[in-house]
């Protein structure tokens, strides 16, 4: 990949503008359109790679994402020290917010905020079905 | 490690304020978010224990503006200076980009500096970054206690101790006055700049 092509490009990872505006699609069609707030796919050192929210998210993201991948990482140690590879589950559940942590791959994190339209099943499974998805999208860049 | 993303002309970076405990590094983000509001597009994040001691870290997202077409936000992140969280401080300089370095001028403090500024070598080698290239100032901190009659370092001292084999640039300051805040933020941020300037 050139360096003058529309791209992201970081010393560890690159994904070019076609994987990226497919990425973004699959957060609006699969996650936003099905009833989540916000979803952003970011890295653990706290960038927001892509994001989708529908018009009424007034949420700081950028905290968000920062708080996030220190908490997932925190998670993650925590998991180790009780001789775990990972936890499963990654929920915060408010009154009428809640939060919904998935791992995509050893880069990249998702973070779903939802109300109280969408049940942490469904959203479970949709995220699920979203993470394979992006997965494929990565090993094609890469 | 820098996020450009060429798509949306937007460059992310992540600069860290590293340091022994209470040395100021909390106290440098809270006057630059005291100075720059409007440049600020959200609250300054902070994690800290009841004891009002960095738990976690500090953030605070600063926008620099265009360069080249891009739009620069600068992420600036402080560590927990307490010896006890490593892991912690560890997990904060994931993907960092640049760092400060704030050194205690307090004489007290000399052994604390030393041990902390190797602790900074040894993690920024476990995520494979090397000490002598990343973008890096020495800020020496707490100089207005000078005149307080407080004991503190000579600044030629302080530069034998932690400068004398990294010799990168070491800006006086008084975090809890303001002075040279925003001089050491500027620097590193050109600092950090210069060192993306193949990557744009």
């Amino acid at each position: 990949m050139s360096p003058h092509d529309k791209s992201i490009s970081l010393m560890e990872y690159a994904l070019g503008q076609d994987q990226l505006d497919k990425i973004e699609k699959i957060l609006l069609s699969e996650l936003v359109a099905s009833g989540v707030h916000c979803v952003l796919l970011i890295d653990f050192a706290g960038n927001i790679i892509a994001k989708g929210d529908n018009a009424n998210s007034r949420i700081d993201v950028y905290s968000l994402a920062a708080l996030s991948a220190a908490n997932f990482g925190a998670v993650e140690a925590m998991a180790k020290i009780v001789g775990q590879e990972e936890f499963a589950l990654l929920f915060h559940k408010g009154e009428t917010e809640s939060l919904y942590f998935s791992k995509v791959n050893e880069e990249l994190l998702i973070i779903t905020v939802f109300g109280k339209k969408i049940s942490l099943g469904l959203l479970r499974m949709k995220v699920a079905d979203v993470v394979d998805k992006i997965r494929r999208i990565w090993k094609t860049g890469s | 490690m820098a996020f450009i993303n060429m798509k949306n002309k937007e460059v992310q970076a992540k600069i860290v304020y590293y340091g022994p405990g209470r040395c100021g590094k909390t106290t440098n983000l809270e006057y630059i978010y005291q100075q720059f509001r409007e440049r600020i597009p959200s609250e300054m994040v902070s994690i800290k224990t009841h004891g009002d001691r960095t738990l976690f870290f500090d953030f605070l997202p600063f926008d620099v503006g265009k360069i080249k077409g891009y739009s620069i936000r600068m992420q600036l992140y402080t560590v927990p200076g307490q010896i006890k969280y490593d892991a912690t401080r560890r997990l904060v300089l994931k993907g960092v980009d640049a760092v400060v370095f704030v050194a205690d001028s307090l004489t007290v403090q000399r052994e604390q500096n030393l041990i902390s500024l190797k602790n900074l070598q040894d993690n920024l080698a476990a995520h494979k970054k090397d000490i002598y290239h990343i973008p890096l100032i020495i800020q020496y901190n707490k100089r207005d206690l000078e005149n307080q009659g407080i004991p503190v370092m000579s600044i030629e001292m302080m530069e034998n101790d932690l400068n004398e084999k990294l010799k990168v640039p070491s800006i006086p300051a008084s975090a809890l006055k303001g002075n040279n805040v925003v001089v050491t933020l500027k620097k590193i941020i050109s600092m950090t700049m210069a060192s993306f300037q193949k990557g744009l």
